[in-house]
């Protein structure tokens, strides 16, 4: 019995069941209550993995290579274990930044780069064209296959169709228009599916259950049990072989290279990254498909030796492609329900794919390639569009048809030349190269832009020049030659043993030179490079993607309309959407409407990530730099954000010298409080020695008034004496009394200067008046030695003649009794009088030189005479000397009298005029 | 026999009253202008009391207090002590230093007389 229009109905009802479950999915996430929400869902998702390839092709490969098909699930069975570290990093980077695509995670690391999501997209579109020509060629020749039964014939056995007869091209459109209804039914910032989910989940689904079916209906329908069908199959020649590493099982090193290339690609195939990253729920379902997914792969390849086998034993070697067994054991068997049932399993594996991958690729077509190219094209004014929701639309069902034709040319073009295997690790190879960005990017905060790029390029260039351009080759579009002399006959270049490298199967050898060349360059570029600040913030955001919760636009300064922001946003989502979700983030925040929100860094990052879930990270930040007079982050930024710091070092600089002032401000304080105390015990030292100086008199005048009150019949001589000493000692205490005072005066800056222009030798000669009396008394010869002019200095006259009588009567205290001598000389010097009063006394000793000018100090203290006065002299005309800017000294030598000298500086008499007048005023 | 007094004074004044009250009271008067001169004058003929002035030239009365006491001959030698430095410490210190009385100056001469008076009438 054919099946003819059996096959059609139940394909189209089959379709229309998937679109249903889309549909109903659809419907209950809107209504919220997500049926895709539990983590059996999730990883059975994850089975996209299994396409027509491993329906169909599984065996196809076991029946050539034994275990060899293996390496495939073993890879993503081992990076399943490590799906906790990774794939929930990726999870949580993708969330927190509205990662849509892999082309978006890639392009949002390094910086928002356009041009980097560009060339990922470019990769993958290239990379997974011939993968989705796999499904087309899988679809179209079972469908031919079926469309036989109950003969077995291979389809297109040397027979050329034209395009309007091939059904592949049918397959393809239709597979585009479900696609097209069932991805792009409208735009969301989040870019989740959660209908065709579920309708993937399904898929899943029937597809083992179509092959459980068939292994069963093999095993023990056909056979008595494994046992039984491989205790036959053992009869089979070089069945050792296929079960045997070492020959057409692979090598030890192909098997690595197999497993290495699958646990990439389990992570970075667009089509997983779509259902395990934009589509997860829960990162917490992670949890339940580390072993769940594992086990669907077993499940699912478990009777794929047995199915082989029987297929091996069952037709004659080279009549049916081992890739159709699946298919055609049911038909020779005459089992048209089972062999309907196989079709609709492989039918789902191959939509699933093709649904998923192109939805995945379109987006990325739609964010990082068409967007940025649009949006930069100002001639198409797309800026200014109000609602770009429809075009955006418009642009991914675009791609998901122009994805479907590409695959449809590829397969017309190449298909023939390869297993469906072979097809699929091409693919596989190409989107290895996203690894070192993808997991630089999320472990390596180091990595720049400009590293994933040449990174990325080069491993692309190497993956086109050793395997898509030698599959080009075998296709006949290229000559043979390129592949066995090397292009242009220079060996070396050989593309499937580049540099002389040979011994590797040629995926495995791609894979080495591809992936060496890209990690090199991403990580010496970075190494090399350095990264903008765009870049580092984005890097430390994914990177520590565990450690820091949410946003990282922290460094976003700018100003920005909210309603301009809306609408922005609205362009793009349609204004209804882009209005819930604004009113949904300023509830959140506390808000009644979205127009109370402030337009602040956190707004526009919201609104960013609203956009970047419609045209991507790279394309949401041009959009907003157009609304928002944001400073770009150009070398103006950086500048600014380093003279910010700058301006932050530099004050705390300021705190740090203020600080160091204040410490030193302290320590004056201390040291003026240590100067003041030493003051204080220096004034009460004075005081005290004072006190003891004005006692002594005193304790004289007392006695002798005593002595005089009680005995008042003393002799008269002897009363005259006392009455003498009191009125002596009373004018000692008197004169010590007035200088004490000028003293105090004096040192505390208060006493009175009338400084005028002064004739000195007038002054002498008034000192010299003033006391011969003394004198004559004393019998002191006083001489002077004057010269004929002298200049006028500046000097309070009564305060010089002051000096120059206390050091005239030291000198007659201290001269010679018996033949005193003193000697007053005046030397006119350059910028100076200076002024010797000479005597000729006992000298004084050179320890006593110093002392003499302290306050009551006297030279006599040691001598057994002491000497008359009240010590305070010299100190006081020292102080009167340093005043008119002099100084005073003694020069004296034991036995040869003593030199008190001092000087008046000159030259200033003029100039000083005026400030003397001044003075004088104030002083008076 | 009339006691011996030394007045170890530099102020010649006050040696003036001082001998003069002294002398008048009936005692037999030495004196010395100096610390080194009191010490030699006490070695030539000890006296009942000295009246130690504390400011001396050359030997303070201080160190003269000291010499005295360091003698075993002159143990029972009185000292008073006369000062214009009326201070607590220089009180405390002359006694320790084995003064056995301080007078401030200016004194009154009776308290004086009233001292020394008591000072030789102990022995």
């Amino acid at each position: 019995m054919p099946l003819g229009g059996l096959i059609l109905l139940t394909s189209c009802a089959y379709l229309g069941i998937l679109f249903a479950i889309a549909y109903w999915g659809d419907k209950r996430a809107d209504a919220g209550r997500s049926i895709i929400a539990n983590p059996y869902i999730y990883a059975l998702s994850l089975a996209v993995y299994a396409t027509s390839w491993t329906f169909y092709g599984s065996v196809g490969r076991a029946a050539a290579s034994g275990v060899g098909f293996l390496p495939i699930y073993l890879g993503p069975t081992l990076m399943a274990a490590l799906f906790w570290l990774v794939l929930r990093k990726m999870i949580r980077i993708s969330k927190a930044n509205r990662i849509t695509s892999i082309a978006d995670f890639i392009a949002a690391r390094y910086g928002k780069s356009a041009l980097l999501g560009g060339l990922v997209t470019l990769i993958a579109v290239v990379g997974v064209i011939p993968y989705i020509a796999l499904q087309l060629k899988a679809v179209s020749s079972s469908f031919l296959i079926l469309w036989q039964y109950p003969t077995i014939q291979m389809p297109n056995q040397g027979e050329a169709l034209g395009p309007l007869q091939d059904t592949a091209l049918y397959v393809a459109l239709l597979l585009a228009i479900f696609t097209i209804l069932f991805g792009t039914r409208h735009l969301d910032a989040t870019e989740r599916h959660e209908g065709m989910v579920a309708a993937i989940a399904f898929e899943s689904l029937v597809k083992l259950l179509a092959f459980l079916a068939v292994g069963l209906y093999v095993t023990f329908g056909l056979y008595h049990g494994f046992a039984d069908l491989f205790e036959q199959a053992a009869r089979l020649p070089d069945v050792d072989q296929l079960l045997t590493l070492g020959g057409p099982a692979g090598t030890y090193g192909s098997w690595g290279s197999l497993i290495f290339l699958s646990m990439l690609s389990i992570l970075f195939l667009p089509r997983q990254f779509q259902i395990s990253v934009v589509e997860n729920v829960n990162e917490n379902h992670l949890a339940k498909a580390i072993w769940l997914f594992p086990l669907y792969l077993l499940a699912i390849n478990i009777f794929v030796l047995p199915i082989t086998f029987a297929g091996l034993m069952h037709f004659p070697a080279g009549t049916v492609d081992a890739d159709t067994f699946v298919l055609t054991l049911p038909m020779a068997l005459r089992q048209e329900w089972l062999a309907l049932l196989v079709f609709i399993g492989g039918l789902s594996a191959a939509t699933g794919m093709v649904i998923v991958e192109t939805i995945a690729l379109s987006t990325m077509i739609c964010n990082d390639l068409a967007m940025p190219l649009l949006l930069r094209w100002k001639a198409l004014g797309l800026a200014q569009r109000t609602d770009l929701s429809g075009l955006l639309l418009g642009i991914r069902r675009g791609a998901i048809l122009l994805l479907m034709l590409l695959g449809y040319v590829y397969y017309r073009a190449a298909g023939e030349a390869y297993a469906l295997v072979s097809i699929g690790l091409v693919s596989f190879a190409a989107v290895a190269q996203f690894a070192p960005a993808m997991l630089g990017g999320m472990y390596w905060k180091q990595g720049t832009r400009a590293g994933a790029l040449s990174g990325l390029s080069l491993g692309f260039l190497l993956w086109l020049y050793t395997l898509l351009l030698p599959a080009f080759a075998k296709s006949g579009w290229l000559p043979l030659s390129f592949i066995e002399q090397g292009p242009l006959a220079i060996a070396w270049l050989k593309p499937l043993a580049l540099f002389g490298l040979a011994g590797l199967d040629e995926i495995g050898h791609s894979l080495f030179w591809s992936l060496l060349a890209n990690l090199g360059a991403y990580v010496g570029v970075s190494l090399f490079g350095r990264q903008s600040s765009r870049e580092h913030a984005q890097a430390l955001l994914f990177v520590d993607a565990f450690k820091v919760a949410g946003r990282g636009s922290s460094l976003w300064r700018g100003s920005a309309s909210v309603t301009e922001v809306i609408a922005l946003v609205g362009r793009f989502l349609g204004p209804a959407r882009a209005g819930e979700a604004f009113a949904g983030y300023a509830a959140q925040r506390g808000l009644a409407s979205s127009a109370e929100l402030v337009p602040d860094a956190d707004l526009v990052h919201f609104a960013e990530q609203q956009l970047a879930g419609a045209i991507g990270a790279a394309s949401a930040r041009v959009m907003l730099a157009s609304v928002v007079q944001e400073e770009p982050l150009g070398m103006d930024e950086v500048l600014g954000i380093l003279d910010e710091a700058s301006q932050v070092i530099a004050y705390s600089r300021r705190l740090e010298q203020q600080s160091h002032e204040l410490e030193t401000a302290t320590g004056e304080l201390r040291a003026a409080n240590a100067r003041l105390q030493e003051l204080d015990r220096l004034k009460d030292d004075f005081i005290s020695t004072v006190t003891h100086e004005l006692r002594t008199p005193l304790t004289s005048i007392r006695a002798f008034s005593e002595i005089l009150n009680d005995n008042p019949e003393l002799d008269p001589a002897q009363r005259a004496r006392f009455v003498a000493i009191i009125v002596k000692e009373s004018e000692r205490l008197t004169r010590m009394i007035n200088q004490v005072l000028d003293l105090a005066k004096l040192e505390s800056g208060r006493a009175e200067w009338h400084t005028t222009a002064l004739d000195l030798k007038e002054v002498i000669e008034d000192a010299q008046a003033t006391t011969s009396q003394l004198l004559q008394e004393q019998g002191v010869e006083l001489r002077l030695e004057l010269p004929a002019q002298i200049p006028p200095v500046l000097a309070d006259r009564d305060r010089l003649l002051q000096v120059l009588l206390n050091l005239i009567s030291n000198a007659v205290k201290f001269c010679d009794r018996e033949a005193g001598r003193i000697g007053i000389a005046v030397q006119v010097l350059p910028e100076a009088l200076r002024v010797d009063v000479r005597d000729n006394g006992a000298g004084i000793d050179p320890a006593d030189q110093q002392t003499i000018f302290e306050k009551f100090r006297q030279a006599g203290d040691n001598l057994t005479e002491k000497p008359q006065g009240t010590g305070l002299g010299l100190p006081i005309s020292r102080q009167i000397i340093e005043h008119f800017g002099g100084r005073l000294w003694v020069q004296s030598a034991r036995g040869q009298g003593a030199t008190f000298s001092f000087t008046l500086p000159l030259g200033q008499a003029n100039a000083a005029a005026t400030d003397a007048g001044r003075e004088t005023e104030y002083g008076v | 026999m009339s006691k011996t007094v030394l007045i170890a004074d530099d102020e010649p004044n006050i040696v003036i009253s001082l001998e003069f009250l002294l002398e008048q009271a009936g005692y037999r008067v030495l004196v010395a202008h100096d610390g080194q001169e009191a010490l030699e004058a006490i070695a030539r003929q000890p006296p009942d009391l000295v009246l130690l002035d504390v400011m001396l030239p050359r030997l303070s009365g201080f160190d003269v207090c000291q010499k005295i006491r360091e003698n075993p001959d002159w143990q029972h030698m009185r000292i008073v002590m006369l000062t214009a430095k009326g201070r607590e410490v220089e009180i405390s210190k002359g006694l320790a230093l084995g003064a056995n009385a301080y007078i401030t100056k200016p004194f009154s001469t009776q308290e004086l007389l009233a001292q020394i008076g008591a000072q030789l009438a102990v022995e």
